[in-house]
Parts: structure tokens; C-alpha cells; sequence
């Protein structure tokens, strides 16, 4: 399990170390900037111009910084719903399936029973949401419990499954009368309620809860400490008595529903409708932001901030530098580059 | 149904099949050394686009198609850099290549949105042209149409009758054994890298430059993630590969066919036939592992200095 320990040594605890951990990410960033800047610059653009806008539409003000935190919420949920099956030796790469699936779900409790109060109609949807990516997660879960099929292979063939049918129920069925493409908007009632008068929701709290509780319970609890076992050495842990196939399955299917709680977030939270391409690749998103942190809740949440931070900011420069909005997945995808080439930075500090 | 709409799904079963075939045929090779390409979707976009501006700006769609396939082929080195000589995860670094495509193709095919271009032409085989005019029309197919075929068993010779190949297939089962008999995995996953990009970047050019001969941004609409399901159904061999692209885009042409005898299905729900199939194909195999996956597909390997 050479994964395991990339992850030990990518968060070291220690004062020095978190420093020196600390620069090496700044440097990573700024490597990331300067070969964007250089692609602005072919494109004939102007790099720093380019830059202050995106920091400053970001950073600069508090109503940019609520947006990151927006787009935040559900990249940290996607990435605990690939964190938590990771910690048993799983591959869930299905987080886009899942978000879907579970998106379908709380959609069809926000539409049949509009009738009912907030505080009913709100968990039921959160619970259909997680009921749905938890159902997705359990196909993969179980076959590769019962030794038949790889849990990642299969969890990506279900992740291009997933939108189509979420485009045949919109179209067939939940389509508003005026509009073919998405269901009518969502009663408030299924709407999650928003914070000091930004788009900040319940979201937020739900994912910090949940990455609080994962930390918690991978730390002090029985169940935590057989995950670990699992994960580091399932033959062991499987003579010491530790059940694998129930274990396999149930985590994943939390995985999943974790998953899909993240649809239901971003269908309730978010848009109050739901269409055809919601998710904008949040799954994928989860699935990298999980793997640059090593599945460590900490680094999800810095890991989820960074990669906000450039999505957020790419809508800007779409308006003022008259570059598509896709563009700035160059800048996402070479801090990933970066983070997943793992350049030392420090001389003598081994690899 | 009449012949003649049985030939017409035939027909462009076969116009929109070639591309992905070619796709997984390049697949097919990085998988067999052992490299699971999850960035191929990235790949496709940036070869795509590449090929349409070059015929766009040049007039000549055989550049286009030139710089298609070296396109494929650098994008490729990406992959093999990180997963190869900086030895990170592979789906990881799969999904950041897909994202630089998403990002790169945007970039370099904005310029040519609703560009028109010349393509290539279409003709047909000597022998197919003596029939009526109704039936030939729909056989007139353009160069690249007529190489798949003869490029896939290339490709199966390239594998299983060479040097080369047996190679590639060595670093694929185990690297370690491949090594101490004397080969060089990260030299031969390198090279199988840079030919599975050539090949997905011909399939690019075929969907861009001669099927549908214009650019838009997300164009290749899952196809990527369509030939990975592909390579698996076809059971990483590449002349299994020829009809799982011909089932797969033939399924899509069918819907036409039974749309306009009335038939309604839901083009949302034939989509998820390909993954549906592939699933189904999977599970039956489960406990047959002799025909089943590389050894070592997707692992990093170590090096042995």
C-alpha cells in the first residue's frame, strides 16, 4: 500500500515540516501561475491583468469570497464520497454517477411532495439524495465484494449511465411546461436556506459536519481503526476476524450516498431546478481534490479552496478577457500537473 | 423496414463508428502496456481542434489531419511524463489531462467556431459502384473510412506478431518480469503512449475535419469515456475492437431507424447501451480471469534502480 504512505508523508504533522509543507504548495501554485501566464501570453493576453482579475473578483471582496465558498460546497462532499471508500483500499471514481443519481432522487421528493413544510420536506431530500447515490455506489460496491469485478471499472462505466438517465426523466417527465430542458424551479419550501444574504447555504455545514464526523470516526472509533486495517492489509484484517465483504459494500454505499447528497446540495442549494448538465464535472472535481489531499479531511478542505478559487475566477475572465470560460480548466489542470508530479523544491528532502 | 434503410443505419453505423474505433484501437495499445488512459476525452478535444484550425488555416485537410495525430500523440507524453517518470496515479493524472483538454481546446478552437472547411473526399470501391445509384450514395466513404479496418489489424499485428508487441504486452502483465528479461517498461509504455495518442488523434480527425467538418466546444461528447468501455468490451484486443464499434455506433443509427417507423425510444436511455453491454459482458467474465484485464494495468511502476 505505497498509497498510504504518499499519504503520511503529503500532510506531516510537526512544525517544520507544516511550514516547509506550507512553501512547497506556494511554490507548486505559483509554477501552476507562471505556465498559464505563459499560455495567456500565446493567446495574446495579458497575464498579470489576467491574474488581478481573478484574485481580485475572488479574494478581493467579500461577495467574490462567498462565491468561493459557494463553489466549495460541493467539491468538499464529492471528495469525502471518494475519502471515505479510499480508506478501505476503494476506488470510487463513480462520484459522478452518484451526484446524479442522488440529484434525480431529491429532485423527485422536491417535486411530489411540494406540499410539505421545510423542515419535513428538506431531510426527506437529503435523504432521498443519499438513498439514490448510495443505490449507484451499492452495484460496484457489491460486485467487488462478491470478487467479480473491479470496483473502479465499473463505478466509471456507471458515471456515463447516471446523465442519461437524468435526461430522459427530465425530458420524459419532470420537464416544465415551458422549458424542456429542466423541471420547473423547486418550491422554497425544497429550497436549503442561505446565509447572510449571500448564496452560502446549509450545504456548507452539512460537508464540514460530515468531514468533522469522517475525521472523528476514522480516528477513535472501532469501525475507523478496522477501515484502516482494511485499507493497509485486508488478508490481515480479514483473519483477525473483520467481516470484508460487509465492509466493502456498506463503505462504498456510504461513499455513494455521500455523493449523492452532493447532487442533492447542488440541485436544492444551489440551482432550485434541476437539467441535463448540472454537475459540471463535480464528481471528477471531488475525485482529484480527494487524491491531491491524500484523503485527509484537512487537505480536502484547502485542496476544495484552491481549486474554487480558480473555477470562481474564470468567470471573469471569461467577461473582461473574452476567453471561453472552459480556459481556465488549463489553469486547473496544471496545478494538478504540478501537484501530482510532486517536484522537490528542498534540497536533500527525500522523494 | 426495407434493405435500403437496413443499409442506411449500416452506413452511418459505419461514418460515426470509424472515429471511435479508431479511439480504442489507441486505447487498446496504452492498455495492453498497461496505462489506462482516463484523459482520452482531453486528448480527442485538443486533436480535434489542432486538426480543424490547421485545415481551416492551411485548406489542406491532410496537415489537419498530420497534426491531429501528432497532437494525440504529445498530449500522450503528458500522461506518460506523470504516470511514467514522475510515477503518479493514473486515474488521477488521467482526469487532470482531460480537464488541460477541456481548457486547450477551448482555447485553440474558439477562433474557428462555425469555420467552413474542405474535406476529404468520398468515393467508392470499383466493385460497389455498379449498383443503383440509391444503394451505392450510401456506400461513398471517405479515405480514413477505408483504413480502419486495415489500420486495426495492423495494429493486431503490431501486437501479437512482433518484437514490439510482445514487448508491450510483457510490460503489461508484469513490468517487473518484463525488466529482468532485458526490456525497458517505462521506454515501451513511452513508445505505446505516444502510438495509442497518434491513433486517438486520428480518430479526432476523422470526427472533426471529414464526419462532422466543424469544431464546437465539448464536441467529442463522451466518445473518450465511450472507447475505454469499448476497449473492455472488446476485451483489450483489437480486432474484437472492429465490431464492438460497430454494435456500439450501430445502436445509436438504429434509434433513427426505429424512430422514423414510429417506434418511439428514448435516444437518452440507447445511450447508456454501450455502458450497459459492457457492464453485462463484465459480470459475465467475472469468473473467467483468464480473458480479463492486463496484470498490472494501472499500477505505478517503481523502477528497479
Amino acid at each position: 500500500m505505497t498509497k498510504l504512505a504518499e499519504t503520511v508523508n503529503r500532510f506531516p504533522s510537526g512544525g517544520q515540516k507544516v511550514l516547509q509543507t506550507v512553501v512547497r504548495y506556494l511554490l507548486m501554485i505559483l509554477l501552476a501561475l507562471f505556465m498559464f501566464g505563459l499560455i495567456l501570453l500565446i493567446a495574446g493576453k495579458d497575464p498579470l491583468a489576467s491574474y488581478k482579475d481573478i484574485f481580485s473578483s475572488t479574494l478581493g471582496s467579500t461577495r467574490g469570497f462567498s462565491e468561493v465558498i459557494v463553489s466549495m460546497i460541493p467539491m468538499l462532499i464529492t471528495a469525502l464520497a471518494v475519502a471515505l471508500p479510499f480508506r478501505v483500499g476503494l476506488i470510487n471514481i463513480g462520484g459522478e454517477g452518484q451526484l446524479f443519481i442522488g440529484a434525480a432522487f431529491a429532485t423527485f421528493g422536491a417535486l411530489t411532495f411540494s406540499n410539505l413544510p421545510a423542515w419535513l420536506l428538506l431531510p426527506l431530500m437529503a435523504l432521498l439524495g443519499m438513498l439514490g447515490g448510495a443505490l449507484w455506489a451499492f452495484i460496484p460496491g457489491y460486485l467487488k465484494a462478491i470478487g467479480l469485478v473491479n470496483e473502479t471499472i465499473t463505478s466509471l462505466l456507471l458515471n456515463s449511465v447516471a446523465p442519461k438517465i437524468i435526461g430522459f426523466l427530465i425530458l420524459g417527465f419532470w420537464h416544465s411546461p415551458r422549458d424542456t430542458v429542466k423541471t420547473p424551479s423547486f418550491v422554497d419550501a425544497a429550497r436549503l436556506p442561505t446565509f447572510f444574504g449571500t448564496r452560502i447555504h446549509l450545504g456548507l455545514v452539512f460537508g464540514l459536519i460530515l468531514l468533522i464526523a469522517f475525521w472523528l470516526v476514522m480516528k477513535y472509533t472501532r469501525w475507523g481503526l478496522e477501515m484502516r486495517a482494511i485499507g493497509s492489509n485486508p488478508q490481515a484484517a480479514k483473519r483477525n476476524g473483520i467481516s470484508l465483504a460487509k465492509y466493502l459494500v456498506i463503505v462504498m454505499c456510504l461513499g455513494g450516498g455521500i455523493a449523492g447528497l452532493a447532487g442533492m446540495v447542488q440541485v436544492s442549494g444551489f440551482y432550485g431546478t434541476l437539467f441535463p448538465n448540472f454537475s459540471m464535472n463535480m464528481g471528477f472535481l471531488g475525485f482529484m481534490i480527494c487524491w491531491l489531499a491524500g484523503a485527509d479531511p484537512l487537505g480536502i478542505v484547502l485542496m476544495a479552496f484552491v481549486v474554487s478559487v480558480i473555477y470562481s475566477g474564470g468567470n471573469l475572465l471569461q467577461l473582461t478577457r473574452g476567453l471561453p470560460y472552459a480556459v481556465i480548466n488549463i489553469l486547473l489542470a496544471f496545478t494538478l500537473f504540478i501537484v501530482l508530479a510532486r517536484p522537490t523544491f528542498f534540497k536533500g528532502k527525500k522523494s | 423496414m426495407t434493405l435500403l434503410s437496413i443499409l442506411g443505419v449500416l452506413s452511418s453505423a459505419i461514418f460515426s463508428g470509424t472515429s471511435l474505433l479508431y479511439t480504442t484501437l489507441g486505447e487498446v495499445i496504452d492498455e495492453r502496456a498497461g496505462i489506462v488512459n482516463l484523459g482520452l476525452e482531453g486528448v480527442l478535444l485538443v486533436s480535434a481542434s489542432s486538426g480543424f484550425a490547421v485545415t481551416a488555416l492551411s485548406g489542406n485537410p491532410y496537415l489537419g489531419i498530420l497534426v491531429s495525430i501528432l497532437a494525440g500523440g504529445l498530449m500522450n507524453m503528458i500522461l506518460g511524463y506523470l504516470v511514467l517518470t514522475r510515477k503518479a496515479n493514473q486515474l488521477a493524472s488521467g482526469l487532470a489531462l482531460m480537464f488541460f483538454g477541456f481548457g486547450l481546446s477551448a482555447l485553440i478552437g474558439k477562433p474557428y467556431v462555425s469555420v467552413r472547411i474542405h474535406s476529404l473526399g468520398r468515393f467508392i470501391l470499383p466493385g460497389l459502384a455498379s449498383l443503383p445509384a440509391k444503394y451505392s450514395s450510401l456506400f461513398k466513404f471517405d479515405l480514413l473510412i477505408y483504413l480502419v479496418i486495415p489500420v486495426a489489424i495492423l495494429v493486431w499485428w503490431l501486437l501479437f506478431r512482433t518484437r514490439w508487441g510482445l514487448g508491450v504486452r510483457a510490460v503489461g502483465e508484469n513490468a517487473d518480469t518484463a525488466y529482468a528479461s532485458g526490456r525497458d517498461p517505462r521506454r515501451i509504455r513511452f513508445q505505446a503512449l505516444f502510438a495509442g495518442g497518434m491513433l486517438a488523434g486520428l480518430g479526432a480527425a476523422h470526427l472533426a475535419i471529414v464526419y462532422t467538418m466543424n469544431w464546437t466546444e465539448g464536441m467529442t461528447a463522451g466518445r473518450g469515456f465511450i472507447a475505454v468501455a469499448l476497449v473492455i468490451f472488446s476485451k483489450w484486443h483489437p480486432l474484437r475492437a472492429i465490431a464492438g464499434a460497430l454494435v456500439f455506433s450501430g445502436a445509436v443509427a438504429f434509434q433513427l431507424l426505429l424512430q422514423s417507423s414510429g417506434v418511439q425510444i428514448s435516444s437518452n436511455l440507447l445511450d447508456t447501451l454501450p455502458y450497459i453491454l459492457t457492464l453485462i459482458v463484465l459480470i459475465a467474465w467475472g469468473g473467467n480471469r483468464k480473458h480479463s484485464a492486463p496484470a498490472s494495468l494501472g499500477r505505478v511502476y517503481q523502477g528497479s534502480e
